[in-house]
């Protein structure tokens, strides 16, 4: 139980900081305003290999665990980037994960270097606009033809599918109501967004414009067989291993933006003065921001703790949806703190903590709501009778 | 040709030195450390010179105890070939910490030392003119450029009149300035690398040299707070206030 970084884990933590750094409020907050993809910013982080961190080696990557990548997605998050810079590398970070537990060589090979080096970017298609969180009713089919599968349906919410070049895609190879179990008959694949077959809608919404999500509409697009991930009809079973890493990752992202809140709101708070004395001086002012500070390092434990067991193989479920609770619900808290001890000045984007607030909303809502994890802890951690 | 590159951890620059209660020094208890930026220069410089032919070997050296293996780490991934980390918990003065390098450059038999102008916790700007006089080799400090032919090097110097072009001999120790170069961000694969470099460690105690510092701290205090500014209306009275107020002209 040794809660420090040890020397990789710091250098990981230094040296991802030091590339955020070059990237400031300013280049974020214009990006916020344009709505442009920070092509620089990923380009910075591909060229330092950082991409690959959790890949195997043999395909370029550093191999290291979801520990580590928790250490350098913290960092970004916590950086002038918060949720933007976070999500336009988030994907490649634990999305590849079903390949390389599931994949054969020829796919690695084909797929992860290109996935390292930045070449090719890809984007993940789960949810869907009429399943919502119940995953297993999704509609999008695979249907069999000659050379492949023929696919139709449409998926909401995509990040990143504007400039995607690949997009891993959840898919019904058979009815829900034909198999055993909900889960079966679902396939999965990784393969071109083809634009011929596929529209592409980026969706208006309230923070992370540099970072488009979206609906995506297809329409026949062929996919080769060779680009179906394991077996037919287990799909679902190949995404479960990417879920618990996303959960820990989506925690630490929100625990990286709700530091740098706190980290503004402390020192506009020891800078503002007002009825002669630092706004910081008051107890209403400084208790908030220390509850603020306790409840992130106690979700950053949660998020250590769940990342640690997925690292040495153990189960990590209830861990890893109580640390992105937990993370969610503080970094938030640290937010919107930050906006209210800013006084008129936490509503002007100059000071950046509005920008923060609308970005650091998406972790509570994503990959998996709040009502959902407590579902989950109730059943898992204490036997209550399941609720949906 | 090998060279020697001192590197000193130090309080990380962004972060806000707090002194402590006792005003004994200053307070690094679970304070961010890192490695002294001049160092960084010159390590980027021994980097360039052995990407340009110049060297075949870089060996980072730093002295400290605690986590200084970190800091050589560091080195290691930016691209040196190997650590030594010379062991003692105390904080060593400049005359201490040159003979111990001067040890390291003898024993190594390297041809170049490179090291920050000056560290920036102490700002002592000392330990590469004292290793140079040591050795009884060249000394450039405060380089700006360093273009090394055969056994002479070419160094511009950045003084307060400006730039200093100036001829040295080789062997020759050469302190780095901030505008030598730009130093390179560590790629994710060499942090992979660098586990696998070798790292030594050598006892302090083991060398036989007489380190004893000679120097008391009495007293660490906190600098004095900036009082507020005022905005004034016209150069005249900005004169003034400057003569007569702040009494500086
Ligand atoms: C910015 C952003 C980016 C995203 N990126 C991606 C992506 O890249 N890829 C992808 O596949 N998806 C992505 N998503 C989708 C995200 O994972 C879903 O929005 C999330 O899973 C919730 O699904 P839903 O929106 O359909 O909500 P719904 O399922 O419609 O739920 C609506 C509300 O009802 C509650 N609810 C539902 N059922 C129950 C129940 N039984 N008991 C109690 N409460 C219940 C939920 O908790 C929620 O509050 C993204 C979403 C956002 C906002
Ligand atoms: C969208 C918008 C529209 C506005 N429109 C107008 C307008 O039309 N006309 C106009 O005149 N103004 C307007 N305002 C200004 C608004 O009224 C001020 O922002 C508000 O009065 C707070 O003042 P401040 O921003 O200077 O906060 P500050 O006074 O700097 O306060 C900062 C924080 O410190 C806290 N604080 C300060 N002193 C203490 C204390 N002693 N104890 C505990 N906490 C303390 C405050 O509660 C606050 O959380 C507007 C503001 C906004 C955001």
């Amino acid at each position: 139980m040794d809660f420090s970084y040890n020397s990789e884990q710091q250098q990981i933590s230094d040296s991802v900081e030091k590339i955020c750094a070059e990237f400031d409020d300013n280049y974020w907050l214009e990006h916020d305003r344009n709505g442009e993809f920070p092509f620089e910013f990923h380009q910075q982080i591909a060229a330092g290999g950082w991409l690959g961190i959790t890949l195997p080696e043999a395909y370029g990557g550093a191999g290291l665990g979801v520990t580590e990548a928790a250490i350098m997605m913290q960092a970004v998050a916590n950086s002038a980037g918060a949720m933007s810079a976070a999500s336009s590398i988030h994907i490649n970070i634990f999305g590849p994960h079903p390949i390389v537990v599931f994949g054969n060589d020829e796919q690695k090979q084909r797929w992860l270097p290109d996935l390292i080096e930045g070449r090719v970017r890809s984007c993940f298609g789960v949810t869907e606009p009429d399943a919502g969180l119940n995953t297993t009713s999704i509609t999008t089919r695979a249907q069999r033809c000659d050379d492949g599968y023929l696919v139709h349906g449409k998926k909401i919410w995509t990040s990143t599918a504007m400039e995607a070049d690949k997009i891993m895609l959840l898919t019904r190879t058979s009815a829900k109501s034909e198999g055993k179990r909900p889960t079966d008959g679902m396939t999965l694949f990784y393969t071109d967004l083809d634009r011929k077959y596929c529209d592409v809608r980026s969706i208006p919404k309230m923070g992370r414009a540099a970072v488009d999500s979206c609906e995506v509409f297809i329409d026949g697009l062929p996919v080769p067989e060779s680009d179906r991930i394991g077996e037919e009809g287990k799909g679902f079973n190949y995404l479960l291993h990417s879920l618990n890493p996303e959960r820990i990752l989506v925690a630490v992202e929100a625990i990286g933006i709700g530091r740098n809140a706190l980290a503004r709101a402390t020192q506009y708070a020891k800078e503002r003065v007002v009825f002669d004395r630092p706004i910081g001086q008051n107890q209403s002012i400084q208790h908030p921001l220390a509850e603020s500070w306790m409840e992130l390092e106690a979700a950053w434990l949660m998020a250590m703790h769940a990342s640690s067991l997925y690292d040495r193989g153990e189960p990590c479920g209830i861990q890893a949806n109580a640390a992105k609770y937990l993370a969610g619900e503080a970094g938030f808290k640290s937010c919107t703190q930050a906006v209210m001890t800013h006084g008129g000045m936490g509503y002007a984007k100059e000071f950046h903590v509005e920008r923060l607030l609308r970005e650091v909303m998406i972790t509570r809502l994503a990959p998996v709501s709040p009502q959902l994890i407590l579902c989950n802890i109730a059943e898992k951690a204490l036997g209550l009778p399941k609720s949906y | 040709m090998k060279i020697l590159v001192c590197v000193k951890r130090v309080l990380d620059p962004q972060v806000k030195a707090r002194v402590k209660a006792d005003g004994s020094g200053v307070d690094l208890a679970n304070a961010k450390m890192t490695m002294n930026p001049f160092c960084e220069n010159a390590l980027e410089e021994a980097l360039r010179l052995r990407e340009a032919g110049a060297a075949e070997e870089i060996i980072v050296a730093s002295v400290g105890g605690g986590k200084t293996e970190e800091t050589l780490r560091h080195g290691l991934a930016m691209g040196a070939d190997r650590a030594i980390q010379v062991v003692t918990e105390e904080a060593l003065e400049p005359l201490a910490i040159a003979k111990v390098l001067k040890n390291v450059a003898e024993q190594e038999e390297v041809g170049l030392v490179l090291a920050g102008k000056q560290a920036i916790d102490d700002d002592s700007n000392q330990t590469a003119q004292m290793l140079s006089a040591l050795l009884g080799w060249s000394q450039a400090t405060f380089c700006s450029d360093i273009k090394i032919e055969g056994d002479k090097a070419t160094i511009i110097r950045e003084v307060d009149a400006g730039l200093e072009t100036i001829e040295v001999k080789m062997p020759s120790v050469m302190s780095a300035d901030l505008r030598l170069n730009e130093p390179r961000y560590v790629k994710l694969p060499d942090v992979m690398k660098a586990k696998r470099k070798p790292m030594d460690k050598i006892e302090l105690g083991s060398l036989g040299l007489d380190t004893t510092n000679r120097m008391t701290t009495l007293q660490v205090e906190e600098p004095e707070g900036r009082a507020a500014g005022v905005i004034v209306n016209s150069v005249g009275e900005l004169v003034e206030k400057l003569r007569n107020e702040a009494k500086v002209i």
